[in-house]
């Protein structure tokens, strides 16, 4: 799955509505787990190039989770206040428990979200979704390249879309699209937006890409010129004006073109909680790349451990970690210094500063690759598609991609 | 947006979104997908009530019952409401 299809957008947007709306919602309670992600499995049937899913997932098919163990971690995060469930993956599709997973959710009175490819959705699955009490189903976009030729050329694969699209509407779900943004999508933006509404979506999420994971090997590839981000948000505004309420458009600005960073994963620590297929405890999607550190594992001593007095947890919330520029920067609450993960594959040192910021020693390390991007000999190199093979290769250690991106300063 | 509400208006909770008691947060929560907002005590007795066929009129009434104490609480009943339409957590019926 993508890294937006959690939608950290929209709840991101709507905690800070809630902060400022004096009388109705207060702040947030601090460090609770109100958000709980389960990347039931890294199985997929696709391999898109974009995945945020670590580069070395196939470690993690082997050891999934067991039913048994999910709906226990659910009953557990459920009793330190997780209410949002997003039921992710790879395919969460590729289990047949879902169904039970769903039901479980309902009665511990989580809101559901299933986020999937739609490959696999059938109409007898979706019944019971539904009955299950499964609130909300997000359909990715991926292949979007794919998806928009056939789109044009009106072939097959969109045709299953419309069929997948059709069958959660008339579920009484909400049409849910998530869209992911690159290089080779960005100028088809009107394309992309059509298509949504030919899906009859309700809502579509524009997400470009953000770098990490298999995102970040092929980055150089990937990474639209600043030209094409300013023309594909006019063009969205636009569609925006003529659909009207009828649509939501979100159009997620990537941080690399920002001169702040985003706080990423509104804190570590704070309000998400994500469990991978194997029973790892993570605070945010990526955050196995950091080096020297010991992520909790469900198996071992729970989900109320692992929140509360695991040291991966406690390492970087709030504020004591931090060194300058962030430790005396008067902004330093509104980002919390960004993204530790994008600071240590960028600088090497998962305690400096978010690199997009331009207050970071390292900023230049963002100007380089939005230069190497526009560079034709590297930007033209092949990409690295997430297949089983290429995840083979760098959990065994070969790393010729990646390590350029540890590079020290 | 430019709402006024009506005593004889009916409200009720805007589709795909659920209203619970969060023991947790030790308050009402709305439930979106995506999101969340947490009500506050008076917030959340007003929320609770919207069900699709009481009227703001039986609303104001009722909480101005339970509520005897509460000074000026009609205005901060349609405050209320308008703030909720406004944001889309209800549909008016
Ligand atoms: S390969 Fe594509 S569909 Fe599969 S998990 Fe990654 S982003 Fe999602
Ligand atoms: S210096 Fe650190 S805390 Fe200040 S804005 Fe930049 S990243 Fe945020």
């Amino acid at each position: 799955m993508t890294q937006t299809s959690l939608g950290e957008s929209v709840v991101q947007k709507e905690l800070h509505a809630q902060a400022q709306n004096n009388g109705v919602a207060a702040n947030l309670t601090q460090t609770q787990p109100l958000w709980l992600l389960a990347e039931v499995t890294y199985r997929c049937p696709l391999h898109c190039a974009f995945c945020y899913n670590p580069t070395d997932y196939d470690k993690h098919t082997q050891n999934e989770l067991t039913t048994e163990q999910w709906i226990q971690a659910l009953r557990d995060a459920r009793k330190m206040g997780a209410i949002q469930l997003g039921i992710s993956g790879g395919e969460p599709l590729l289990r047949d428990d879902i169904e039970d997973i769903v039901i479980e959710a309902r009665k511990l009175g989580y809101y559901s979200n299933l986020i999937t490819s739609g490959v696999g959705l059938t109409e007898k699955r979706i019944q019971a979704f539904k009955e299950g009490g499964l609130d909300h189903i997000q359909l990715s976009m991926h292949d979007i390249t794919e998806e928009i030729n056939n789109f044009i050329t009106n072939t097959k694969t969109f045709e299953l879309k419309k069929k997948v699209a059709a069958m959660i509407k008339n579920h009484g779900y909400p049409m849910v699209l998530n869209v992911v943004i690159h290089r080779y999508n960005i100028g088809h933006m009107k394309e992309i937006l059509e298509m949504a509404e030919a899906l009859g979506a309700d809502y579509i999420e524009l997400a470009n890409t953000q770098y990490y994971g298999w995102s970040l090997v092929n980055r150089s590839q990937l990474m639209p010129l600043k030209e094409q981000i300013d023309e594909a948000e006019r063009i969205t505004n636009e569609f925006r004006e003529k659909v009207g309420s009828k649509m939501k458009i979100f159009f997620v600005v990537p941080d690399y073109f920002g001169d702040r960073p985003k706080k990423c994963m509104n804190g570590w620590g704070e309000v998400f909680m994500i469990v991978t297929a194997n029973g790892d405890v993570l605070p945010c999607h990526s955050a196995r790349v950091l080096p020297n550190m010991a992520f909790p594992n469900v198996r071992e001593k729970g989900l109320e451990y692992a929140w509360k007095e695991s040291p991966a947890f406690n390492k970087y919330r709030g504020t004591a970690w931090m060194k300058g520029p962030c430790v005396t920067c008067p902004e330093k609450m509104n980002d919390l210094g960004g993204c530790r993960c994008q600071a240590f594959l960028l600088t090497g040192d998962a305690e400096s500063a978010d690199p997009v910021c331009s207050l970071s020693p390292h900023h230049h390390l963002i100007e380089k690759a939005i230069e190497d991007s526009k560079n034709p000999v590297i930007a033209n190199q092949p990409i690295i598609f997430r297949t089983d093979k290429n995840s083979k290769k760098y959990a065994a250690g070969d790393k010729e991609r990646i390590e350029e991106f540890h590079a020290l300063p | 947006m430019e709402i006024s509400i009506q005593h004889s208006d009916i409200y009720a909770l805007a589709f795909h979104h659920r209203f619970q008691w969060e023991e947790a947060q030790q308050s009402y929560v709305i439930l979106f997908p995506e999101g969340m907002v947490k009500l506050h005590g008076g917030a959340g007795e007003v929320i609770k009530r919207v069900d699709g066929k009481a009227s703001v009129g039986d609303i104001v009434a009722d909480l101005k019952t339970n509520f005897p104490d509460a000074v000026g609480i009609e205005a901060d009943i349609i405050g209320m409401f308008e703030m909720a339409y406004g944001k889309a957590w209800i549909r008016k019926v």
